[in-house]
């Protein structure tokens, strides 16, 4: 199977791996990149649980080939604590108990962090409608839900502050 | 053991830390079942059936072999012929044989999905090709799914030599119902007749998955000298060593499974698909073997629950009091016997006390993937029933339906059908809290109306082991044998640091290999915050006893004049005039007091309290479309003691999400020829965010389990029971007739609504 090489920015930082034509992104981050937050639920983009950002729009990583990444910039569950800090959906995820076995959640928080970057003050009805791509058998989505709301609203304060 | 519960000043059980293994969750370097990376590693894949039943001719492998890096190829042939004994599989037995079988097709390929073959190659790809270049002879046989199909004289028989059990004299001829079941109290057929009001109804429920987002997933290395190691998403990592060293001939001791991060499991992570192919194929080739499920894999030929047909009949007097229950309870199995009727046949009436009971229970296979355990194995199908049945009964004597599940509840000290005396249950009062709580009397909306339903589970103790190690610091690390599959790793930190006396923030959590703790049988049955917890909250005492004979050694007084307060060390004898000793402080002398701090306990836990679920459900339902929207859900359930408030909530929340997409949307749907219509995420319709609303939680914690230290019971599977009569009993009174069958999708809906009889 003969392979090419693909440039790429992911999470901020230049990276060239080895990717073939029939190849999924998700499959070049996990075993080319050894990038393994992105987890593969279903293969079909049912499950959202290989979310990411490409060129900063919400994607399944399952449904994009690696050869696609060529020249684009790509935002995974790996960058979305900067410098060790957790990002506030992270944080807020934590304190509200909003995960149980955790394999959903890198996906689910990529989407959240996705929906507070174009909507700051989402209702709860936006927030469910915006997460519907995101499945999570554990949780039942309340506490999800409860934690993205209190992240927008910690993010909002922050904004706030001078 | 029982100071705890008398001594309800408690430091930490009852607060909401984040969990231990939080931050790796959020940020993506836990590490699940597909994750590890090894050298040399091989990607196995199966080669299935396309057939629902067809006997193996031939299997031809000899091109898939030559193809340039396939390293490995097995059939049923390279593992040995299995026997008859009995084995644990999770929440229900299997024999070795059916579990062999059911790994690697023997002569006959009993479902689409059937593994038939496995190769294990350098690449993905080489594996795909290599899997098209197996040659496999297949003579079809004719096939069956449903279970009245399957009980029928003439259905084709999956096993020639499965002669039902439980019926006098043993039959001659083979049948595809494994098992009768009988269980009863009284003279139900007489009661029945002298009841005054009698209710009954057919239920059929669709066959449903678990639905666990993480698919099956392995790595399998076995070395030169025959040692092996096992990294696995599971819920119970011992049993698979001993499903491995069963199915392949290994002595337990040779091999050693490490549980990786599990991606939820709800039952289905019980049992091996995946393991004992991997590790066959790593002995051929002698290098680390991967093996991931594809979804549509996982929905083919992994465990789901039985799909069911429940006659139930209730008598009952004009006062609502039930005298009289007959209930016969069929459950598809799968390939190979052992469906959860029997678990279904003792929950379905052990809310209620009810004088003359009698229960039939048949237990059949068919042509479909063998079911694995589902949260509360076999009660939601039960309880549609039952439910669904004193729901008719308040409608027809016009009791509210709280009122009459509290003249027929179950009170402490009475004796369930199923044999075992209640001891701390608070039945009662989780009826009271819903009956109490502001949902229960809010208006409805127009299109809306409100399902009451109640759900039992018996949860259980078992084998546990934990070690407690103190560092030289006086940090704390709990170890166990559990898989953490939905935070049991923070209620074990909580418990020891509890029993310790000391902060949450000094002790860490951690899940051992097979080879690093005693064993621990699967974390299934809501059994780990009980049973484990116990383990764990024993070698935190036997710590604090060591810690006591330190300080006594230390100041040179007697064993009974040390106390342990706080998580210090305090002197009584009024003589001396010592300070007392902190935790740090004892374990930064300990080589001089005898050497290390660490204990280890291992136990077999008794006296797992049963949990009781009571739910409220509101429903909106589209004429137009027949689409059913939940509006409001409340669910109140006994929970002994709550260790981590929070993830009690998630277990409840959880659970009734399953349950609701069980009751709306879920099914197996298969076409003619057997073969699975929606084996994706797609087409098979789990609840998505915007489905649900919040879900509201009310803790019952007026009865403490006695026998826990600090009065858990488990809590995880009774909340998945109550939702499917609920939401069933709702839209029953939306279109104005008793619906008997899941799921209720919109199409059934519409057509309901258009029925003679619907509410206009």
């Amino acid at each position: 199977m003969s392979k090419q090489r693909i440039s790429c920015i992911v999470n901020g930082e230049p990276v060239e791996f080895l990717g073939s034509a029939s190849q999924s992104l998700l499959d070049a981050l996990r075993d080319e990149l050894g990038l393994t937050g992105s987890k593969e639920g279903c293969g079909s983009g049912d499950c959202g649980a290989c979310s990411i950002t490409l060129d900063g729009r919400l994607a399944c990583a399952c449904l994009v080939f690696a050869p696609e990444a060529q020249g684009r910039r790509i935002g995974t569950i790996e960058g979305l604590a900067e410098g060790g800090r957790l990002h506030p959906v992270q944080q807020q995820f934590l304190e509200h108990a909003a995960l149980q076995c955790g394999f959903c959640t890198p996906g689910l928080l990529v989407a959240a962090k996705a929906l507070l970057e174009r909507n700051p003050d989402p209702t709860e009805t936006e927030v469910r409608y915006w997460l519907a791509g995101n499945l999570c058998r554990c949780t039942g989505y309340d506490k999800i839900v409860r934690a993205v709301l209190d992240a927008a609203a910690q993010l909002r304060a922050q904004e706030a502050r001078p | 053991m029982n100071d705890a519960v008398s001594a309800p000043v408690l430091q930490v059980v009852g607060q909401r830390p984040i969990r231990p293994d939080g931050a790796d969750k959020v940020t993506g370097r836990a590490n699940f079942g597909a994750d590890l990376r090894l050298p040399g590693m091989l990607t196995g894949r199966v080669l299935r059936s396309p057939h629902a039943h067809a006997r193996i001719l031939s299997i031809d492998a000899s091109a898939a072999r030559a193809l340039p890096g396939v390293k490995a190829v097995v059939t049923a042939a390279d593992f040995p012929e299995p026997g008859n004994q009995a084995v644990d599989a999770g929440e229900g037995a299997a024999t070795l044989r059916a579990l062999s079988e059911n790994c690697m097709a023997r002569g006959k390929a009993l479902y689409v999905g059937h593994a038939v073959a496995a190769v294990a190659a350098t690449s993905p790809e080489i594996a795909e090709a290599a899997l098209a270049l197996i040659a496999v002879r297949y003579e079809p046989l004719p096939h069956v799914i449903d279970v009245e199909a399957a009980m029928a004289p003439d259905a084709p028989l999956l096993h020639d030599d499965l002669f039902t059990k439980g019926v006098t004299p043993r039959p001659t001829a083979p049948s595809n119902i494994a098992e009768k079941i009988m269980l009863g109290r009284g003279d139900a057929a007489a009661a029945m007749a002298g009841a005054e009001v009698v209710v009954s109804g057919r239920y059929v429920t669709a066959p449903v998955h678990q639905g666990y987002l993480e698919p099956h997933a392995c790595v399998a290395s076995a070395g030169a000298d025959g040692q092996c190691q096992v990294w696995v998403s599971t819920q119970g990592h011992f049993a698979v060593r001993a499903m491995c060293a069963g199915l392949l001939g290994i002595e337990l001791r040779d091999i050693r499974v490490t549980p990786a991060e599990i991606g939820g499991g709800f039952g289905g992570k019980t049992t091996v698909y995946l393991e004992p192919v991997a590790l066959a194929l790593s002995r051929q080739c002698g290098r680390p073997v991967r093996m991931v499920m594809t979804r549509a894999e996982v929905f083919e030929a992994s465990g789901p629950t039985s799909g069911c047909v429940i006659e139930a009949r209730l008598g009952a007097n004009a006062d609502g009091r039930v005298i009289a229950a007959e209930l016969v309870l069929k459950y598809q199995a799968g390939a190979f016997p052992g469906s959860p009727v029997g678990a279904g046949c003792m929950a379905a009436l052990a809310c209620y006390d009810i004088e003359h009971v009698a229960i039939t229970g048949f237990d059949v296979v068919s042509n479909r993937a063998k079911v694995a355990a589902y949260r509360a194995p076999g009660a939601p199908m039960a309880a549609l029933a039952v439910e669904s049945c004193l729901d008719e009964l308040s409608l027809r004597l016009g009791i509210d339906p709280i009122e009459l599940r509290i003249r027929n509840a179950v009170r402490p000290g009475a004796k369930a059908v199923y044999g075992a005396t209640f001891r701390e249950i608070a039945f009662i009062e989780t009826l009271e809290a819903i009956r109490n709580h502001p949902h229960y009397r809010a208006p409805l909306g127009p299109d809306q109306a409100r399902g009451v339903a109640c759900g039992f589970w018996f949860n259980i103790g078992g084998e546990s082991s934990a070690a407690v190690h103190v560092d030289e610091a006086g940090g704390v690390t709990v170890v166990s044998g559990n898989p953490d599959i939905g935070g049991s790793r923070a209620s074990m930190a909580m418990m020891a640091a509890e029993t310790l006396g000391v902060p949450i923030a000094r002790v860490r959590a951690i899940v051992a290999d097979t080879s690093a703790i005693g064993f621990s049988a699967t974390t299934g049955g809501s059994r780990v915050t009980f049973a484990t917890g116990m383990a764990v909250v024993q070698a935190a005492g036997k710590v604090v006893d060591d810690l006591r004979r330190r300080a006594g050694l230390i100041w040179e007084c007697p064993l009974d004049q040390v106390q342990w307060q706080g998580g210090q060390a305090v002197c009584t004898d009024p003589s001396k005039t010592v300070k007392p000793l902190t935790l740090a402080e004892i374990a930064g002398r300990s080589a001089r007091t005898g050497g290390p701090i660490a204990a280890h306990a291992s136990l077999t836990a008794q006296g797992a309290g049963p949990g009781f679920a009571v739910h409220l459900c509101d429903i909106a339902l589209d004429r137009e479309t027949g689409r059913p929207t939940v509006v409001r859900y409340t669910a109140a359930q006994d929970v002994g003691r709550a260790i981590h408030p929070s993830y009690v909530e998630g277990q409840i929340q959880g659970g009734v999400a399953q349950g609701v997409g069980w009751a709306l949307n879920e099914a197996y749907l298969y076409d003619d020829a057997g073969r699975l219509l929606n084996p994706g995420f797609l087409d098979y319709r789990m609840p998505v965010a915007s489905d649900l609303p919040m879900i509201d939680t009310v803790l019952v914690e007026s009865a403490p389990n006695k026998r826990h230290p600090y009065g858990a019971k488990g809590v995880g599977e009774a909340p998945i029971v109550p939702p499917l009569p609920a939401v069933a009993c709702a839209l029953s009174r939306l279109v104005g007739h008793r619906l008997t069958e899941l799921p209720l999708s919109p199409p059934v809906l519409l057509q309901a609504l258009d029925q003679p009889g619907a509410a206009g």
